[in-house]
């Protein structure tokens, strides 16, 4: 049976790389749901059947049923539910707990390893096997924490304001320094069982202290790193493990997490190592405070007349829009002014929300097709042609001080030309800066109407007003 | 013959061009639901769980241990696959009739 399991496995293991090909493109994307969950049933009936006993293999030589079938029991019991209730606007909030979820388990397994291999120390822990359960238990109890503490500040429980202190890079380098010293011991002197705890406990520590000085807005990027670590923590098992089949799916999560984070980076202009250290959005908080400029706000009705002479309108939704809970409102405007015949499309940055492709999510889950879900590369061309830039939500992104402004900190980020648009409105609450704390110029041009309120009512109004004109 | 890590590291390094190279294709409009489905996927450390808490030799932190793991990663199997499943259901070319 051993090696039923192992075809098995190698199944399991295509069905997971067509997975992901399918899901190149929406039409194709439910079949690589489907294969995915195929090749994981096919992952654990081989486990079974092929369990490795002390004397035999097989189904008849698995022990502590009654822990595993508990614990699937529960995993099902509780997973269910979260598919099911949660918002898409928390999203963001569910990956991050199962990337935390993942490596917690990753981390567990090679604990529970580590102790249970110890009086075999000298064949059973030496060489690569203990390096590769040290990586794993590292970057699982790091990616654990870390993920915590991203969810945390997702859910805004904690606060997104990055949290910073003098001589932190230090402190985290040096703490992360004595983890890795304490590892290579282990390595070398698998029996130092004393050790463990305090390289768990510091990995632990690590994983809080390299999220806490990160802001909200660079969470896209965060997410996708730690995706990443889970990915590679659990490829870290397999190595532990002698499992080919954990080596190719930790690595094709891994390097899934890699791509996402390069995309994100480039996103932002920004690098890996200034997302992790740079402490983006303290730096600025006191320079955000600029003389009085003015500007032109507008209320619900004229805004609705702009839209309604208009004959092609880009909305450019963010953040502010999954807060505002907004998506279905817009559904509503974009039906009302494609009705009039008004050419409507989206324009989404690579960064705007929470995690990649959060805008697609939710602009997709109020039943926008998603041919008009444009991508900034193929967008900004349009934004010249374009009578009318509606921005919901979104801040930083349209700011066109990056293009121009070497002193701002977000110069030289791509960013969506909003202002090339003849008329641009702003849906905001108030004229206080974003996230970053940058003022942004695209407030104060001439063309711009500034629309105060709540996006979620605001876009009512606008509604109400379209068909009352229509009317008139 | 190659060793266990000689082995191990040759099916990383194309796991990871494969996975470097299928994930560059797909759609950013779909980077949510992949991130998810790959968060499944990545479950399938599940496999460690059920070795570690189900051979005969299990200490009691084993079990314990291989328990939390089980349940943890079996709530991202379920959750992750069936919260795709949701998401890619959503994107729609055309408008639905009504």
């Amino acid at each position: 049976m051993a090696h039923v399991m192992q075809y098995l496995y190698i199944i399991s293991a295509g069905l997971f790389i067509l997975s992901l090909r399918w899901m190149n493109h929406p039409a194709s994307s439910r079949h690589g749901v489907w294969a995915g969950e195929i090749g994981m049933l096919l992952a654990i009936v081989g486990t079974f059947i092929g369990f490795p006993g002390m004397d035999g293999v097989g189904i008849a030589f698995v022990h502590n049923w009654t822990w595993i079938i508990a614990a699937f029991v529960i995993g099902i019991v509780v997973g269910v539910p979260i598919a099911y209730i949660m918002p898409m606007t928390a999203v963001p909030q569910r990956t991050a707990l199962s990337h935390a979820c993942g490596a917690l388990a990753a981390a567990l397994v090679g604990t529970a390893e580590f102790y249970q291999r110890q009086p075999h120390a000298d064949t059973e822990l030496r060489g690569f096997i203990m390096v590769a359960l040290v990586i794993e238990t590292l970057l699982g109890y790091l990616t654990f924490t870390g993920s915590l503490m991203a969810m945390g500040k997702l859910q805004e429980v904690l606060p997104q304001r990055p949290i910073t202190y003098r001589n932190q890079n230090l402190v985290n380098f040096i703490l992360f320094a004595i983890a890795l010293g304490l590892a290579v011991r282990m390595a070398f002197v698998p029996t130092d069982t004393i050790l463990f705890p305090i390289f768990a406990g510091l990995s632990l520590v690590f994983g809080v202290l390299l999220i806490i000085p990160i802001g909200g807005a660079d969470m896209p990027t965060v997410i996708a790193i730690l995706n990443s670590y889970a990915g590679l923590s659990a490829c870290a098992m397999g190595f532990a493990l002698n499992s080919r089949l954990l080596v190719v799916a930790g690595a094709l999560d891994g390097s899934s997490g890699l791509i996402l984070s390069i995309i994100m980076c480039k996103a932002m202009n920004r690098s890996f190592t200034n997302v992790l250290f740079g402490a983006f959005g303290q730096v600025q908080v006191s320079t955000g405070k600029a003389e009085q400029r003015a500007y032109r706000s507008a209320s619900a009705e004229e805004a609705a007349s702009v839209l309604e002479a208009a004959s092609s309108v880009i909305i450019v939704p963010g953040y502010g829009l999954a807060v505002a809970q907004a998506q279905h409102k817009i559904r509503e405007l974009y039906d009302s002014l494609t009705k009039r015949g008004v050419d409507v499309k989206f324009g989404i940055h690579p960064v705007a929300g929470r995690m990649p492709g959060h805008m697609n999510v939710l602009m997709a889950e109020a039943d926008i097709p998603y041919d008009k879900l444009v991508e900034m590369d193929e967008i900004n061309g349009e934004f010249p042609q374009c009578d009318v830039a509606l921005v919901i939500g979104a801040n930083d992104v349209t700011n066109p001080k990056a293009r121009t402004d070497k002193s701002c900190p977000i110069f030289g980020m791509p960013i969506l030309d909003v202002d090339k648009a003849h008329t641009v409105m702003v849906i905001k609450r108030s004229m206080n800066p974003g996230f970053a704390g940058i003022d942004n110029d695209l407030y104060y041009l001439d063309k711009t109407l500034m629309l105060f309120g709540d996006a979620k009512a605001f876009v009512s109004e606008l509604v109400k007003e379209l068909p009352a004109r229509a009317a008139a | 013959m190659a060793t266990d890590l000689e082995l191990g590291l040759f099916v990383f390094m194309l796991a990871t061009f494969i996975g470097l190279e299928v994930i560059r294709k797909v759609s950013p409009l779909l980077h949510t639901p992949l991130m998810s489905l790959t968060n499944a996927i990545s479950a399938i450390s599940v496999v460690g769980a059920i070795l570690i808490t189900g051979s005969a030799g299990a200490t009691l932190l084993s079990k314990v241990l291989g328990f939390v793991a089980i349940t943890a990663v079996v709530t991202n199997i379920v959750s992750g696959f069936l919260i795709t499943d949701r998401m890619v259901k959503m994107f729609k070319k055309r408008e639905v009739k009504k």
